[in-house]
Order: structure tokens, then sequence, then C-alpha cells
């Protein structure tokens, strides 16, 4: 025997012939009482069936194998279509319509038989093709029409809706697999319905009577449109006249599909009606899928990683790659997990796949995970869609709705259904996830941000938060769904209070994840803020978390003399200004400039990067300061904000030293707040944390220490009159030439603080080399750990 | 700009292969496959442990008449070739480099889908569309 290749729709056909006629279960062999009487039904002479038999070598085997069976079945159909029988033939006749078969009374006790015996073997045939030939609804229709099956479908309503259940059964996949889960829900029908797509798909070729039509319908209903499945169920007229040959039938098929009650064809035509998006997600599909969601994560808020959502979706018995296309439209931000939302989508996806429609090439705005949230309002419009979508399903609705009305009925009975399919507790906005996301990955910023709700963030993120927002508008240009805008407002309504909690900390406090999230939302949104995230989790974060961290800690090293604290405390917003809107480059700055003072906090380092610095610039600080104690107070409101400028100057000038030393100052007590918390975090800011948060206490004696050497003036109580003083010392500078000329205590004075000038020049110098040596020192550090995680060396 | 573009496994073959398809695409395979040796080479010579993103870029590999090949390596041995047209106007190396990072993020994504399976060929549609958004630049 020659091979013999079968479309799709044949094989399905054959598989369930097969099924039927195995009544034995054995999966291989069909029983030859079955064949013979299918044959006999095929209306052929009996001399065509001796010679089919003969041909498919089952005259020589004494029995029908699967194959046997498929080739016999394939040359009855040859048969049909006028061909002479001949080995060649069932490959070479094109197009060959499915053997007919006419449908006796017998036989659909047969079918049941078949049916139960078969489900496992019809599903197992099926390759999780979906949309069956829609004319085997049509089939389908006339072998319901047996009285087999009515009493199943006693049980059953007889919505007007059911016709479409009919169609049901010609997605073969899908109606097995939420079969399946109807099974329980349903309790005793459950059986029933499964052994219908058995039963159904053998009438197929019985109930062919006439059914040359069927052919036709097949074809004409192929490609149904997306809503077809939804509004098969609320069309139950154009569905019912396609099944007007057995509309008894029809109706019985439904009620035998249809497990649930009434209440289930209202959720189908709700579902249907709410397809004027046919992406829409209804509450009871929302409410399985939170349910379907929980059975894999307990926590609504949590993420359900790539494996288990792998698993889980690979029930559906979907290709792989229709199921990676899935994945890569619903996981929104691509961090290989799932959150609420996204799993909704995910299985909104997958459940519209198995009913036929196809997977769009974006993420249909109604499924991103920010619009989620609004989709629950908006349910509101399913059932004027109905009107609309009631014309369609006069086409396709075999294929949808059968799987439809399983999928509804499995829906409301998630509960009581063992479905592998989880549903969804409650929407965790891919954004929160980024947020919380990101700020992970920042720990210290963001958490800081997030703590405290002091400017320390606020203004360098403010800064950012202008630059998200631009981005948002502009994105939102791009992307249509401008929800998400309007998602943080929906957040807070919904229960999600945690989610815009955190949401709204994220977009105030961390605006970049925030405007990660956001950018991630829609693919239009520039790539680089999506890639930004990809490339590093803290990479949109990098313009302000890194730098505070840095930059407090450096100014409060060098800063941590005498008034520290106060500076800290005063200046602390500003201090985060400064300090955020510089890159990590800037912190030195202000330590230098603040260099005066803050050099004692060096010996403090906590992390003991390098302490040695702090000494020798402790004491040349010391003097300036006390010189100038007295201006110490004129200066040290002045340079506050300008830190941010400063940072650019590294070398001692009046100005920036002036500016950075109160900045620094007010740097240093933010950063002894950051460092108390960034200490844990990663090691770059290691230098600036070495010492915030000890420095503060230890600094002031050590100032003081120094500061009474130099004798001027024990007042240690300002870091902003350190700063001043340097300022001041600073500012005098340019007077003293003019002093000069005056008498010798002028000069005297002006080289004094000449010298003055020249030792916070210095100290400005060592910190900065300091710095420098922290920072190569820490790159080594990375480079060797690099090394170590590395797991290739080169080819 | 880039007529061809590639991605090779760690065992040299194709994961991914896409042209132009206006030109014999055959050429380009054979290009690609010629330009695997240069990228061994180049990854040899550098011969430190140390890769750090400068080093992912390998630069032009071999200039031919009218095309150009630039490499790409990931750190786990994942190579992108990419072929482009002499005779467009000279693509700066930042051009060049920006588009091999996006096409290692692109890839980035497709290994993080979990029903992608390492060492298959890559199908996912959101990669084809990069590339055919990298490719239609050009022409």
């Amino acid at each position: 025997m020659e091979g013999l290749t079968l479309s799709d729709a044949e094989q399905k056909y054959y598989s369930d012939l097969f099924s039927y006629c195995d009544i034995e279960s054995t999966k291989k062999v069909a029983a030859n009482g079955r064949v013979l009487e299918l044959f006999r039904a095929a209306q052929l002479p009996n001399d065509v069936v001796l010679q089919i038999m003969e041909l498919c070598g089952a005259t020589r085997l004494g029995y029908f194998g699967r194959s046997q069976f498929y080739i016999a079945l394939k040359l009855v159909a040859v048969a049909q279509s006028g061909f002479p029988l001949r080995v060649e033939s069932i490959n070479t006749v094109k197009d060959l319509p499915l053997p007919r078969f006419v449908a006796s009374k017998n036989e659909q006790e047969f079918r049941h038989a078949a049916s139960y015996s078969s489900d496992s073997e019809n599903q197992g045939s099926y390759s999780g093709v979906i949309p069956p030939p829609p004319g085997r609804g049509q089939v389908k229709k006339g072998s319901v029409s047996h009285d087999a099956v009515q009493p199943r479908t006693s049980a059953e309503q007889q919505e007007p809706t059911s016709p479409v259940v009919s169609p049901q059964q010609s997605p073969p996949a899908s109606p097995h697999t939420w079969r399946k889960h109807n099974r329980h829900p349903s309790g005793g029908n459950s059986e029933r319905p499964l052994g219908g797509p058995g039963p159904f798909w053998s009438p197929f070729g019985e109930a062919q009577s006439g059914s040359s039509a069927g052919d036709a319908v097949w074809t004409g209903h192929s490609p149904p449109p997306p809503q077809e499945n939804w509004v098969s169920f609320a069309d139950t007229p154009p569905a019912s006249t396609l099944l007007a040959m057995h509309p008894a039938s029809v109706q019985d098929q439904t009620t035998v599909r249809t497990v649930a009650s009434a209440t289930t064809a209202n959720e189908i035509r709700r579902q249907s009606s709410s397809y004027d998006d046919p992406w829409k997600i209804t509450d009871e599909q929302r409410q399985y899928y939170v349910n379907q969601f929980k059975t894999i994560q307990p926590d609504l808020n949590g993420f359900i990683p790539g494996s288990a959502a792998k698993e889980f979706f690979t029930k559906s018995k979907l290709p792989i790659l229709e199921l990676s296309h899935i994945w890569e439209l619903s996981d929104f931000d691509k961090d290989g997990a799932l959150t609420l939302d996204e799993f909704c989508a995910a299985f909104h996806l997958v459940v519209a796949r198995k009913n036929g429609y196809d997977l769009p090439e974006k993420l249909p705005e109604s499924l991103m995970p920010k619009l989620i949230d609004l989709e629950d309002s908006a349910d509101v419009g399913d059932q004027p869609g109905e009107v609309g979508y009631s014309g369609s399903p006069a086409e396709a609705p075999p294929s949808k709705s059968p799987s439809m009305p399983s999928l509804n009925q499995t829906w409301p009975e998630l509960n009581q259904s063992s479905e592998q399919w989880e549903t969804f507790s409650e929407r965790s906005s891919s954004s929160q996830t980024l947020t919380q996301f990101d700020s992970n990955i920042a720990p210290a910023d963001p958490d800081t941000a997030i703590v405290h709700p002091v400017p320390i963030r606020m203004t360098p993120s403010k800064i950012h938060m202008q630059e998200m927002e631009l981005k948002r508008t502009v994105s939102d240009h791009n992307n249509p769904t401008s929800p998400l805008l309007v998602k943080p407002p929906d957040l807070s309504e919904e229960n999600k209070i945690n989610s815009s909690v955190k949401f709204a900390s994220g977009n105030t406090v961390d605006g970049y994840s925030s405007s990660d999230s956001f950018t991630s939302d829609p693919e239009q949104i520039g790539n680089n803020v999506t890639r930004q995230r990809s490339h590093s989790g803290t990479s949109p974060d990098n313009t302000a978390p890194p730098p505070p961290p840095p930059r407090p800690q450096p100014s409060h090293s060098r800063s941590s003399s005498l008034d520290m604290n106060r500076t800290f405390t005063v200046t602390t917003g500003q201090q985060q200004a400064g300090v955020v809107a510089h890159p990590p480059a800037v912190p030195p700055r202000p330590q230098p400039s603040q260099a005066p003072g803050p050099i004692v906090h060096r010996p403090v380092d906590a992390d003991g990067l390098i302490t040695h610095t702090s000494t020798s610039p402790q004491q040349i600080p010391e003097q300036p300061n006390f010189a100038d104690f007295s201006q110490f107070e004129v200066f040290a409101a002045s340079s506050v904000n300008e830190e941010q400028d400063d940072e650019a100057e590294k070398h001692p000038e009046v100005l920036p030293v002036e500016k950075c030393s109160d900045p620094a100052s007010s740097l240093r007590g933010a950063k002894t707040e950051n460092k108390i918390e960034e200490k844990t975090a990663a090691s770059a800011p290691a230098n600036v944390s070495k010492g915030t948060t000890p420095l503060a206490p230890p600094p002031k004696p050590v100032r003081r220490r120094l500061k009474s050497e130099d004798e001027l003036r024990p007042e240690v109580d300002e870091h902003t009159q350190k700063t001043g003083v340097l300022a001041a010392v600073l500012a005098s500078q340019p007077s003293i030439p003019r002093s000069v000329g005056k008498d010798k205590k002028a000069i005297q004075a002006s080289i004094r603080r000449n010298k003055e000038t020249n030792t916070v020049l210095a100290r400005l110098n060592s910190e900065l080399q300091q710095q420098l040596k922290d920072v190569l020192e820490e790159r080594i550090s990375l480079e060797v750990q690099l090394e170590q995680l590395r797991p290739f060396s080169h080819l | 700009m880039a007529v061809c573009i590639a991605v090779i496994a760690k065992e040299n073959y194709p994961l991914y292969i896409r042209s132009v398809p206006t030109e014999d695409e055959l050429k380009f395979h054979y290009m690609v496959h010629t330009s695997l040796d240069v990228v061994d080479e180049k990854v040899s010579a550098l011969g430190k442990a140390l890769v750090d993103q400068r080093e992912l870029y390998l630069g032009l590999l071999y200039p031919t008449e009218d095309h150009k090949v630039y490499g790409y390596v990931t750190n786990s041995k994942v190579k992108f070739v990419m072929v482009v047209d002499s005779s467009n106007t000279a693509l700066r190396d930042n051009e060049i480099r920006s588009m091999f990072r996006k096409l290692h993020n692109s890839y980035t994504d497709v290994m993080c889908n979990p029903f992608y399976n390492p060492g298959d060929r890559i199908q996912s549609r959101a990669f084809d569309n990069m590339v055919t958004s990298m490719m239609i630049q050009v022409c």
C-alpha cells in the first residue's frame, strides 16, 4: 500500500470514524462489523466495498487497522466521487470530498458508545487544529437528530444558541480540552458533552445525506470571523438556518454541549456581545482567569514564573509557536513572568486562538495590562454588541461556538471544575511590577525615595519625572492607549491600593520605573526606554538613582566636619537636587568643595575605603573655617542650591567651592540618610556611602578639635558655617589683593587667607584623588567579580 | 541598512538568518558562513577573560567589494553577523553598534520566552519585525 496523505479535515474525520468503529477501544483495530456497517452506509455497491476492503489490505490482514481504515475511507470517498478504485487514486485524486455515510438510527447508539470510548482517542487524534471543517457542524446536525442524542440533551436547555453549540464540535482540540473541564462542573452531564465530539464527529459522514451542501458550508465556514464564536451564542437563528435540516437535533446538540444552564448561554451571549472589541475580557472570563491564576500563584499581586506559565498554557494544546507568540504579546514588561493582568491577557489570547481567532500582531489595547483596569467598567457595552454580532454567526459559528459554550460553562463553574486553567484574582499592573522591580534593582535610590518623602529623591526625580512625563506624552501620541496615563487614577480607584500606591510612589518618587512601565507598554514607545529596561534593570534610573548615593556620601564624608549634621538637615532637599542631577562623577566635587569641613568624615568611612585622605585635609580645612566663621552664616545660605552646577567644577573656585560647601553639607545630610539604606546596596556608591551615617557624629568632634586648633572660632554648629567659612574665605580672597596695599596686617591677613585657600584647594585636590582611587579600586573589584562570574573564557 | 542579518548559535549553526530578498540570498549565506572564521579569530585574539561591552562588538569583520560584514558576539558565544551594503553612505560605527544592541535586546527577549527552547530556530514575530525594520531602513 502506498502511503496515504490526508488533509487535516480528512484526518479528523477519519479519526472520528475510526473511533466510532473502534468499539473495543483498542485504538488499533476497527471492528469489522462496524466498518462494514459504515461501508454499507456509504451506499456503495457491495462489490465496490469488497474491492475497497481488498485494496486497503484489510482482507489480507483480516482486520481493519487504522491505516487500513483510513485507506478504506479514502477509497470510499474516491468511489463516491465516481473515480475508479485504484490504489493510486487514494493519493492522486485531489480535493476529494470526505466520504459520506448515510447515518442510520442504529448508529446513534454506536456513536454514543464510540464517543465515550473514543473521547480520549479523539482528543489524541486531534492535533490541536482548531477550526475544523465547518461542514461538520452540519453533519453534526444531521447526526444530532438521532434520538440517541436526545437523552443527553434532555437535561440541557435548548437555547436558541444551541445550534451554535453544535459547531463547537468542529474545533477538535479546544472542545476536548474544555470538555474535560466541563466534566467536573457539569457533573453527570459532563460525560455527555465530552462524548459529544466523538459521536458528533462520526455522524458527520453518516448524516451526510444531502450533505453535499455541507462541503460547501464547510468551505464557507472556514475562517470565521473572530466574533463568530461569541456571536454564535447570541445568534441562534442564523445558525439554526444552517441547521434547518435538523433543528431539533441542533438543539439537542446544543443542549448536549451547553452543559450549563441558560445562564451559561446568557453568559455566552454576553460574552459574544462584548465583542465589539473582540479582545475584551468579560467579567466571567476575568473571574475565571483570576481563579486560574490563583491556582498557580495564590498571591494575586505576584508573578507566575515563565516555567509554570509554560506548563499551564501548554495544556491548551496550542502549538508551541503560537504559545510563544502569545507569550510575546502578553508578557508586557518582558520580565519572564506573568502578572495577573498579563496572565489574563495570555489566557484570553489562548482562548481566542482555540476558538479560531488569529493572534494579533500586537497586543490589543483591551488586553494591555494597564488597560485591564478599565475593562471591567467597559463590560457594560456587551449587550449592544449582540446585535451586530448576530449577523455574523451565520457563517462560522460551528468552530467557534462549540468551544465558547464549553468555555463559558467552565467559567462560571470555576470552583467546581478542576481545570488546569486558572483564574485571575486581581490585576496587578505591569507598571506596578515594573515599579517595584525597578525599585529592587536600584535599591538605594528608589527605596530612599520611597522611604523618605524628603526631597532627597524628589528633586532629582522630579527632573526625571518631567522627562518621563514628556516621554509619556510622546508615547501617548504614539500609543493610543492613553489609559496608561489614566491608569494611575484607575489603580487608585480599584482595590489595587497597593499597586496604586506603589505606582504613585513610583510615579512621584521613582519616575524612572514608572516611566519604564509606561514606556514598556507600547512597543511603539521608543524602544529605547524598553531597551533601557532590558539593558539593565536600572538603566532608566541611571540618571537619577546612581548619582544620589555617591554624592551624598562623598559630600558627607568630606563635609563631615563640624556642622555636617545641621547641613544635612537643613539642606537635605537641596542636596538631593544637586546629588541627583549629577552622575556619580559629580559627587566628588561637592566633597572637595566642602573639603575644609567634610574631610574629617573620611576616616569615619564605614567602608573604610579610603580614609587616609581625611587626615591631612582635616587640618587644612579647619583653618579657613576658623578664619571666617563669622562669614559662615553669610555664605551659608548662598550656595546651597548650586551644588548641581558645581559638581562639574572640581577645582577650587571661589564660587563653586562656596556653593559646594553648602550643598555638600546638605548632601551629606541626605547622603547620611541615603547611606544608611544604601550601604547594603551596590558597591558603587560605596565610596560615597563610606561614612555618611557615622560621619555626622564623629566628624563633629573632629572638626571641633581641629577648629580649636585654629583657635579662631569653636563654632562647630553648622556645616553651612563651615562651608560658609570656606566660601567666605574664597570670597574674601578677591578682596585680598586690594587690601594688600593697605598695611602689613592686611597683607598678612591676605597672605593667610591665600594660604587658607591654598590649603582648601589642596585638600580638594587630595579629596578628589582619594575619590579617584576609590573609584579605581571599585572598578578593579568589579572587574574581578565580572571575571569570576563570566562563565566563558573566550573561545 | 543591513542586507542580511544572521544569528549564529554557539555551535555555529544558524538560529536565524534573513536577507533582503532582492539579491541572491545564497551569496549572503555564504558570506555569513565565511565570516564565522573571522569572528573566531577576533574572539580568540582578544584573549582576555574580561569581555566588556566594547568587546562584544567585533566591528568590521571583512569588507568585500559590495558589502561589509560586521560582527557581534554575546557572552554566551551567540554571534550576530550583519552584512551591509557598501554602496550606502558609510554607516557610522555607532549606528552599527546600535543596531547590534537592538538585535541583542530582541534576542534576549526571545530567550526570555519560556516557550522558546534554546537552540531552536528563532521564530518570534517580534524579532522578525525588528529585523525587518533594520533591513528596511536602508532600502
